[in-house]
Order: structure tokens, then C-alpha cells, then sequence
């Protein structure tokens, strides 16, 4: 795009040249030459992608009690470092609400997100109900972005997009081979986001009344979780990318 | 001259007398208590029955994240709380259940009131403009309500912390309120009386819930 209005610009410099002004001589033959010079020069960068992620919890909220003694801060957290991992290696620029034991309320998570000015903003949760990955967005209902949107509910202009990201992670999941269900919550962070938002919360994999095939404790589960979560965000990537 | 046995004789029995005296005079209002006691528990007229009725609850299910449509025949009494408060407890007691598709302990005695109020003016939809002739005085009664459920705090202590969980636990209670009492369409939940921010840590229960968008479709 950027490359395209360059060449515009010389164009015109070049038809001025034309008009007849002598000492413009030479500029005409460099800008003749500029269209050639423009189109052997790398494309610009695309807009930084920058995806937030959000380990719930922390400080003196801890969450909730999961297996073997773990809180859900502390997970939350393990798991926030390990999808910041893998996203740098992709050339993701990512963005953490915190990296520390730190209490942090909503309000300030929503800001950091909103002003890091992410393509996807991801609140990690870990419960011991319930089975597999649960993806949620906002409850918001859809509604136009206004030049100032309200606080409590700034996610409304941005809740179809949360929707086909909450679709694209399903997919991902699924190939990953983990169950995974869908919802819609009232989350005060998630509500007040202004970016592609959802919450991510892992429980353990089982069948129902069975026991857990693979507990919140299983690195090898937080990895397959971060590894399919990492794929999903690269997709995202590639189709946000796309004209 | 009274001799010194004597005395001390008079003295000994005037004092079994007055101890006597106090162990028969509690042992009067001791009986005196048990009898006006028994006059209050006596049971002066049979108790009143409500009539069984079909009642839906929607049952929350973690599996799917769903909630599923259910009939029971409950006694509901007429009185729109009290009505509300059995079927949210019947609810509960399913969650309580070993074998329940939501598990959360606690049961009926979880839920300790539940209270109907008129949907503020400023909440609701403009209502149609009303014809000539007709009495406006009903209007109020016939209006939308608010319901503010006051669950135990043991209920909310105990409760598994989890976002879909405490979601929908939350649902389950709106759309069962909305699918009993129509009425009903607004919803605050109160914890041993007081405002408390969260469920278990996720579900934010200092907003109003919309009632009517937590029943599922089909």
C-alpha cells in the first residue's frame, strides 16, 4: 500500500518535470527511474500484530483450588509464560498484563490491553469442573464502534470479531484433539476490551463420570493446551494479514 | 436463757427452711415454663398441603456447557417468593445430587429468601400507551419484576471456582426463575444479605442478570 502511494508521488513529480522546466532535467531522468527504484524496494511491514495475554487472578487473589495443591494464579501464570514463548519463536509481538504474583484488578488489565492495540486479547482461567478447553467471549450484544465507547462496554463494537476468533481456537483445539466447549459471560475485563477478546479457561480432559485423562498438573496437557492455543493465534495472524 | 444448742438448732432449720423454699419456687416456674411451652407447640389446626404442580427447571450441565430443559411436580405454594424459593431449591437439591450433571454442594437450605420487585420505571421498555377507560391502577402488578435472590454464604464458600461453573449456576437460576414465574425478568443475587462481588472468584454478581436470555432456545 505504502509502496503504491510512492510511486503515485514520483509520477506526478515527473509529469511537473515535463511541463518544461529546464532545471528539472535531471529529476526527470531520477524520477523515470523512481517507478523501478520503487518497485525493487521490499514491501512495507504490515500494522505490528500484538496479541495480550492475560494470566487471571494473582497476588492476593489466587483463584481457585485446582490438583495437587496448584492455585489457579500460579497456573494461570505458567501457562501465560509458556504461550509468550511460543508466540516470540512465531515472531508474535506479545503483550503480558503481568508477569509476576502480582494483584492487578480488571480495570487496569482492560487498559493494558487496550493500549497495546492487539489483534487478539486472550484471559487464561483453570477450573477443576467441567472438561477440556472452555472458550467464552463477552455476552455484549454486537453493536457499532463509536469514536468513545463506553467503559463497561467497549467489547460490544468488537464482540463478531471475539466471536470468529472464539471459532478459529475451537478449530484449532479440535484438530489438537481436546474437547472443547463454547459460551458467552460477563467478564468486567473481557467487557471492557477493545480488541478480538475472549477467555481461555483449561480444565482437566476426561469423559464424563470417568477419571481425568489428563490432569491440570500434566506439563505434557499445559503443553499440548499452549501449543494449539500458539497455532490458532498464528492462523489468526495469517487471515488478518489477508486483504 | 436459751441454751447455745438450741440457737444454733433455730438457726440450722430456719435456713433448710429458706433453701427448701427457693428449690420449690423454681421448681414451680420450671413447670409453670413447660406448660405455657407446650400450649404454643400444640398443634391447634392441620397443616395446609400446597397442591402439586409441574414445575421447569433448567438443569445446568458442565459437560456441554448447556442447560437442559426439565419438569418436576413440586407442592408451589401461591405466594410468588415462597414459589420461587422451592423451585430454586429443588434446583439446588439436583446439584447437590452424587450423580448431578453440575455438582455444587449446599442443596435447598442454600437459597434463604427470595424477593419480587417491580422493575424500575427507568429500566423498562416504553409501555403501549394505555386506552381510554382503563383502569391504571393494575398496571404496577401485572409490570415486570425483579427478583434478588439471598443465597447462604456456605452455598457461595463451597462453590467449585471456575468460569463456566459459576456462569452457569448463575444462568441456571435466571432461566428457571423466568421459565415459573414470567414475570420475572431481571435478576440481583445477594450473599447472607450483603453485595459480594464474585460467586467463587468469576461470576460478577454485582450486575443485574437479564432473565429472559438465559433461557435456551430451542
Amino acid at each position: 500500500m505504502s509502496a503504491r502511494v510512492k510511486f503515485r508521488s514520483s509520477s506526478a513529480t515527473s509529469n511537473k518535470a515535463r511541463r518544461g522546466l529546464p532545471f528539472w532535467g535531471a529529476l526527470t531522468v531520477l524520477a523515470a527511474a523512481a517507478p523501478l527504484a520503487a518497485a525493487q524496494a521490499p514491501p512495507a511491514p504490515a500494522a505490528r500484530f500484538v496479541v495480550v495475554l492475560d494470566a487471571a487472578h494473582g497476588g492476593d487473589d489466587a483463584g481457585g483450588r485446582l490438583s495437587g495443591g496448584q492455585t489457579e494464579k500460579a497456573f494461570t501464570l505458567a501457562l501465560s509464560v509458556r504461550l509468550r514463548s511460543l508466540l516470540a519463536a512465531r515472531g508474535i509481538a506479545v503483550v503480558t498484563t503481568r508477569e509476576s504474583d502480582a494483584t492487578i484488578d480488571s480495570n487496569r488489565r482492560a487498559g493494558i490491553a487496550n493500549h497495546a492495540n492487539a489483534q487478539a486479547c486472550l484471559s487464561l482461567h483453570a477450573t477443576e469442573s467441567g472438561s477440556g478447553i472452555h472458550l467464552f467471549a463477552s455476552s455484549l450484544a454486537p453493536a457499532q464502534a463509536v469514536r468513545i465507547p463506553a467503559w463497561k462496554t467497549a467489547q460490544a463494537a468488537w464482540v463478531t470479531r471475539s466471536l470468529a476468533l472464539a471459532g478459529l481456537l475451537n478449530s484449532a483445539l479440535l484438530h489438537a484433539g481436546m474437547s472443547v466447549t463454547l459460551g458467552r459471560t460477563d467478564l468486567p475485563g473481557i467487557d471492557s476490551m477493545t480488541c478480538p477478546a475472549l477467555a481461555v479457561e483449561v480444565a482437566p480432559e476426561s469423559a464424563p463420570g470417568q477419571a481425568p485423562k489428563s490432569a491440570l498438573d500434566d506439563a505434557a496437557y499445559q503443553a499440548r493446551v499452549a501449543t494449539a492455543l500458539a497455532a490458532a493465534l498464528l492462523e489468526w495472524r495469517t487471515e488478518a494479514r489477508q486483504p | 436463757m436459751i441454751p447455745r444448742y438450741q440457737t444454733v438448732l433455730f438457726i440450722v432449720l430456719l435456713a433448710a427452711s429458706a433453701v427448701m423454699g427457693t428449690v420449690l419456687w423454681q421448681l414451680r416456674e420450671r413447670a409453670h415454663q413447660r406448660l405455657l411451652t407446650g400450649e404454643d407447640s400444640a398443634p391447634t389446626s392441620a397443616p395446609l398441603v400446597a397442591a402439586t404442580e409441574q414445575a421447569t427447571l433448567l438443569v445446568a450441565n458442565d459437560a456441554d456447557n448447556s442447560l437442559l430443559e426439565e419438569t418436576q411436580a413440586l407442592p408451589l405454594p401461591q405466594d410468588p417468593g415462597t414459589r420461587a424459593r422451592v423451585v430454586l431449591g429443588k434446583l439446588l437439591d439436583l446439584y447437590a445430587s452424587p450423580d448431578a450433571s453440575h455438582p455444587v454442594a449446599g442443596g435447598a437450605s442454600s437459597i434463604l429468601q427470595v424477593f419480587l420487585l417491580p422493575v424500575p420505571a427507568v429500566d423498562r421498555a416504553p409501555a403501549a400507551p394505555a386506552k381510554a377507560g382503563t383502569p391504571s391502577a393494575g398496571a404496577q402488578q401485572t409490570g415486570p419484576e425483579l427478583a434478588v435472590v439471598n443465597l447462604a454464604g456456605k452455598f457461595a464458600a463451597s462453590h467449585p471456582s471456575g468460569l463456566e461453573t459459576e456462569t452457569l449456576t448463575v444462568e441456571s437460576i435466571c432461566a428457571t426463575l423466568h421459565a415459573n414465574l414470567p414475570r420475572v425478568t431481571q435478576v440481583r443475587f445477594l450473599v447472607d444479605g450483603a453485595e459480594r462481588a464474585t460467586l467463587a472468584g468469576h461470576a460478577d454478581l454485582t450486575r443485574t442478570y437479564l432473565a429472559a436470555p438465559a433461557v435456551p432456545h430451542p
